[in-house]
């Protein structure tokens, strides 16, 4: 058809994968067409189950054997499918190479960094075992880990999370791949460490020249590393297009929709466009458009037969209306059917326009919910198998200050590790803190008698971050639900109900109360813990990451939902998470932590426009926009690193070790009230509402 | 936040409880083995309590007209060495094992998973000392301590001696279900009900025992014939069920030897203990099945995934 002269590095022609199942075969790809141009970026996205990782560990042919393949792959034109075992090892690792979401499967626990990654080498290259293992130092160097001589004597559990995967990173390319595969390979990881990572992949793939097939389920990495963009559903390629055509003019209706449901960093407000409904059953498809059960667009002639992807040159969608939306170019909100949010009831919520309920002036007249000042737990740091040592201590929180008032959500971020959870155990604990003060809803958590607290508990709910693992699997939903009445000794009227009531609100049918958790998918999943919490009628829902398990435009769903209820019935919400994009959508208030303190806090258009911390600069920084343009056009503040170890107490602030205005302090004395003076949360001026802990913060 | 009951919702009437029990129960019917290892041991009951009825003859009264005859339409399982009729004595035989089988698996069951997950729930002091008691009966020589006491409990009759069974049956399921709890300790939905204000003791029976249910049902029907057996052995000795009178052990005991040569002494009595465990274990597979929601059951599948989220 076309007349192009240069065979693509990467052809992938009609490949159909089957997993066999219970009752006969279950497709997983059905039919996928990729071509990888030399040194071009091939971004693949879809939700979960949708055949991403599937398509790429079909062309390393590392399927397991239930799986069979159809379907042609060539690499620079030569066939891989069907290759034997022998041959197709000699080309993984050599000329295509893999990261993996967890590096840990990547690498034997038991042997050395150094030793695996000189073995990657020996492999496939004729060098003796000094010269590997230079080659390995030279490798780890070029990925960023400090002191690699050394770092090659390390077993991977010695590593974090982000250095592992930058080792892994460091295998990949021992053997200068024409290929780099990269399956969700930041998706485990803390912002700032998946944007040194993402820095590392575009390195590597700068100094081998290799072309990248980078897998995500995470529109804004796709669109800060793509030349072009794959979008997949239900095992097949919907769309594919330049990334800056994909995101500017949508031709699918599904695109349109995921870029529509993920919350941004930079706007807020209004609600999501959830995509309605769950992602296709593989088992058991319609005939025609998989799309066809959630699409807004769908017409008569969708489900007829599934339609081809087609299209103009560099820009083809699988949609009967494709024409149409590239001429007519809706918003995604245009299209998707958006919840109305109601208006705001909390008592003294007078505008009931969110931006201003924080900001205005009356805040102090409200309620407050939970007030924590200079929180801390440490656990202790034992040692020995049969006679436990205490040898230290881990300084989990280490000054926490809260305030939450009445009708408002309290975003509260920070990375893995930096004491967001101790945090809400110890909330949720009702009892003394072992430093610093909780007052919940007016009562001191310290002074507080049995009964008391079991009251308490019903004022006080929480979400947890995985439905499934919070949910009991023996237990039918129902009952669930149920469980915080009866707990409350509510009587057995009333029981029966709120629970259909309960089920009502969060949007599931009444009906199910019989089935148990695994007969739903993950975001019926979250509401049905969200209606356990609101069960007892509640005044503070503590959330820990309750969308952060979910595919993005489920998330939509339940992030709007959650804003329903709020305003519905006037809860606060004490809400965890690792992501920005959500807090800045959601919340009122923000409250930073790193390292079991609370760097910055203060009203979220404040925080998130004007962040004063040098941690919350490159936080913010690092998250990936779902909006090429703009990503190219940003400057990133890489932090150096990995946050240091909590169980050393640091003089100072703790922040030192990574700090870039630290680092770029000239003046010793300044220097020196960083290393020896701890930064207390001050504000520039009282009135506003915005504090940091920096001695020298962004003003 | 009156909000919400202001709202004229749902017809407040009709509390259709539709809670664990029934669902557990409603599957449990619906399973044709468990149904039928049922109705098999109701069966065995009946046989065991009602047989005696049916024959003239008594267990322990010989016939001296018929010594090893072979089952005939007088005597339907035949008779022994001193002309007893193997008919009484394999029903009366079965009323003691059927008792004891099955209350000291009861037993021990309850007994272990109650010590097992209080030790693994609460932990620390309370687990110290529950795994000390453990422990100490798992060093203790079972048998002997049975030889000694049970002599003193003759007055007390069967169920002290299917206590004293039960009592040193349960430390090893005990601390499997010890630890199986303590890592359901720390899984989120354990988690969530303690938040939830949710006490103790509720949340074992309600959250811990139901999830480590699949090993205690296994661990309960091997129990039924274990109990069976062990009864055995100690009546062997002496203890436990005393000739004249007899249970289906003492029966295979005495029969063992001599089945090649008067296989109605052995045969019917072991195929009726057989067909015991049989029924237990098909009970128990039920159950297992009917507790566990993701064990294909009779109905509903998958559908509830078509639903919008
Ligand atoms: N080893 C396997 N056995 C059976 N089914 C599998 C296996 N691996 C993946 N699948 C199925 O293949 C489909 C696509 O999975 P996958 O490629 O992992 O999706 P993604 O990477 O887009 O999340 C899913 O329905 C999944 O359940
Ligand atoms: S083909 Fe029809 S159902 Fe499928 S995406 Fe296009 S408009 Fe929607
Ligand atoms: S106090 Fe010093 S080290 Fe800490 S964040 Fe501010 S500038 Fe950086
Ligand atoms: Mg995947």
């Amino acid at each position: 058809m076309t007349t192009t002269v240069e065979t693509p590095l990467l052809a992938v022609r009609d490949l159909r994968v089957d997993f066999a199942g219970p009752h006969g075969p279950v497709p997983a790809v059905r039919g996928v067409d990729l071509t990888v141009r030399r040194g071009e970026t091939l971004g693949i996205v879809g939700e979960s189950g949708s055949g991403k990782s599937v398509t790429a560990l079909s062309v390393l042919g590392l399927l397991p054997h239930t799986a069979s393949l159809h379907g042609s792959v060539r690499l620079d034109g030569r066939e891989l499918v069907g290759l034997p075992g022998k041959e197709l090892a000699a080309i993984r690792g050599h000329r295509v190479a893999m990261v993996f979401q967890d590096p840990l499967s990547a690498f034997t626990p038991v042997y050395r960094i150094g030793d695996q990654i000189a073995e990657a080498v020996r492999i496939h290259q004729p060098v003796d075992k000094a010269a590997a293992r230079r080659r390995a130092a030279e490798l780890l160097d070029l990925v960023g880990i400090p002191a690699p001589e050394r770092a090659l004597d390390s077993f991977p559990h010695e590593f974090s999370g982000g250095m592992r995967q930058r080792a892994m990173i460091a295998m990949a390319i021992a053997n200068d791949p024409d290929i780099l595969l990269a399956d969700e390979p930041t998706t485990a990881l803390d912002v700032t460490i998946q944007a040194q990572v993402l820095d590392v992949l575009r390195t590597a793939q700068r100094e081998t020249g290799a072309a990248l097939v980078l897998v995500s389920h995470d529109l804004g990495v796709i669109a800060g590393m793509a030349d072009r963009v794959a979008v997949m559903y239900a095992g097949r390629v919907v769309e594919t297009a330049g990334v800056d055509e994909l995101f500017a003019a949508p031709r699918h209706p599904y695109t349109l929709g995921l870029i529509g449901a993920v919350p941004r960093l930079d706007g807020r407000g209004g609600p999501l466009v959830p995509i309605p409904g769950a992602p296709a059953p593989m088992a058991d498809l319609p005939t025609g458009c998989p799309f066809a059960a959630r699409c807004p667009l769908a017409e008569d002639r969708c489900s007829a037969a599934e339609p081809e992807l087609a299209g103009d040159e560099g820009h083809l969608a699988a949609c009967v209306r494709s024409a149409e939306l590239a001429e007519r170019r809706p918003a995604p909100a245009e299209v998707f059917p958006v919840p109305e949010l109601p208006a705001a009831v909390g008592s003294a919520a007078g505008s009931g326009d969110r931006g201003s309920v924080a900001g205005s002036g009356d805040r102090g007249s409200r309620a407050p919910v939970l007030a924590v000042s200079g929180l801390g737990k440490t656990f202790p740091l034992l040692k020995g198998t049969v006679f436990k040592r205490k040898v230290g201590e881990v300084y989990a929180v280490d000054g926490v200050d809260l305030d939450l008032r009445e009708g408002e959500t309290l975003g509260l971020v920070g990375e893995s590790g930096s004491g967001k959870s101790t945090t809400l155990f110890e909330l949720l604990n009702l009892a003394a803190p072992e430093t610093g003060r909780i007052e919940l809803l007016g009562h001191d958590a310290a002074a507080l008698s049995r009964a008391e607290a079991h009251r308490l508990r019903a004022e006080l709910q929480i979400v947890f971050q995985d439905p499934m693992a919070s949910l009991d699997p023996r237990m039918p939903i129902g009952d669930i639900v149920a469980e915080p009445l009866r707990a409350q000794h509510a009587a057995r009227e009333e029981i029966a109900r709120r629970v259909p009531e309960l089920l009502r609100q969060v949007g599931l049918d009444p009906d199910h109360a019989a089935r148990y958790p695994h007969q739903f998918s993950g975001g019926q999943r979250q509401r049905v813990s969200i209606a356990r919490a609101l069960a007892v009628r509640p005044k503070l829902l503590v959330l820990d990451e309750p969308v952060s398990a979910l595919d993005v435009s489920i998330q939509a769903g339940v992030l709007n939902l959650l804003q329903a209820l709020k305003a519905e019935l006037g809860l606060s919400y004490l809400f965890v998470s690792h992501d920005l994009s959500v807090i800045r959508h959601l919340a009122d208030r923000v409250s930073v932590m790193y390292l079991g303190r609370t760097v910055e806090q203060g009203e979220v258009s404040a925080v998130f426009d004007r962040p004063r911390h040098p941690y919350t600069r490159a936080l913010l920084s690092a998250v990936p926009l779902p909006d090429p343009a703009a990503e190219r056009a940003r400057d990133r503040i890489l932090l150096a690193g990995d946050p240091p170890s909590p169980t050393e107490r640091h003089t100072g602030c703790p922040f030192r070790t990574r700090c870039p205005v630290y680092a770029g302090l000239a003046d010793p004395a300044a220097r020196t009230r960083c290393e020896q003076e701890r930064p207390a949360l001050v504000g520039d001026t009282p009135a506003q509402d915005h504090q940091a802990a920096c001695h020298y913060p962004e003003s | 936040m009156t909000t919400v009951a202001a709202e004229p919702t749902a017809p407040p009437a009709a509390p259709r409880t539709t809670g664990r029990g029934r669902l557990v129960l409603t599957r449990l019917l619906s399973a044709r083995g468990a149904v039928a290892g049922a109705v098999l041991v109701l069966l065995l009951f009946a046989l065991a309590f009602g047989g005696p009825y049916l024959t003239p003859w008594d267990y322990a009264t010989p016939d001296f007209g018929a010594l090893h005859q072979p089952p005939s339409a007088e005597h339907w399982f035949g008779t022994n060495g001193i002309g007893q009729d193997v008919f009484a004595q394999t029903v009366r035989g079965l009323q003691k094992s059927l008792v004891i089988g099955l209350l000291v698996a009861l037993f021990s069951t309850v007994l272990a998973s109650l010590v097992g997950a209080c030790a693994g729930y609460f932990g620390g002091w309370t687990d110290r000392a529950l795994m000390f008691l453990v422990d100490l009966l798992l060093v203790f020589p079972s048998f002997l301590i049975i030889t000694i006491v049970s002599p003193r409990l003759k007055s007390t009759g069967w169920i002290a001696f299917v206590l004293l069974l039960a009592l040193f049956n349960w430390m090893i399921t005990a601390r499997v279900v010890r630890s199986m709890t303590i890592s359901l300790r720390e899984r989120e939905f354990v988690r969530a009900a303690r938040f939830m204000g949710v006490r103790p003791l509720r949340i074992i029976t309600r959250h811990i025992l139901p999830n480590v249910a699949s090993f205690l049902i296994i661990d309960a029907t091997i129990a039924v014939g274990g109990a069976v057996m062990s009864e055995t052995a100690l009546s062997y000795f002496g203890f436990g069920v005393k000739a004249p009178d007899v249970s289906l052990g003492t029966l295979l005991a005495a029969g063992t030897s001599e089945a090649p040569v008067f296989p109605w002494l052995f045969y019917f009595a072991a195929g009726l203990l057989v067909l015991f465990v049989l029924a237990v274990n098909l009970i128990g597979d039920g159950l297992r099945d009917a507790l566990d929601p993701t064990a294909g059951g009779p109905r509903r599948r998958r559908s509830a995934r078509r639903k919008k989220p």
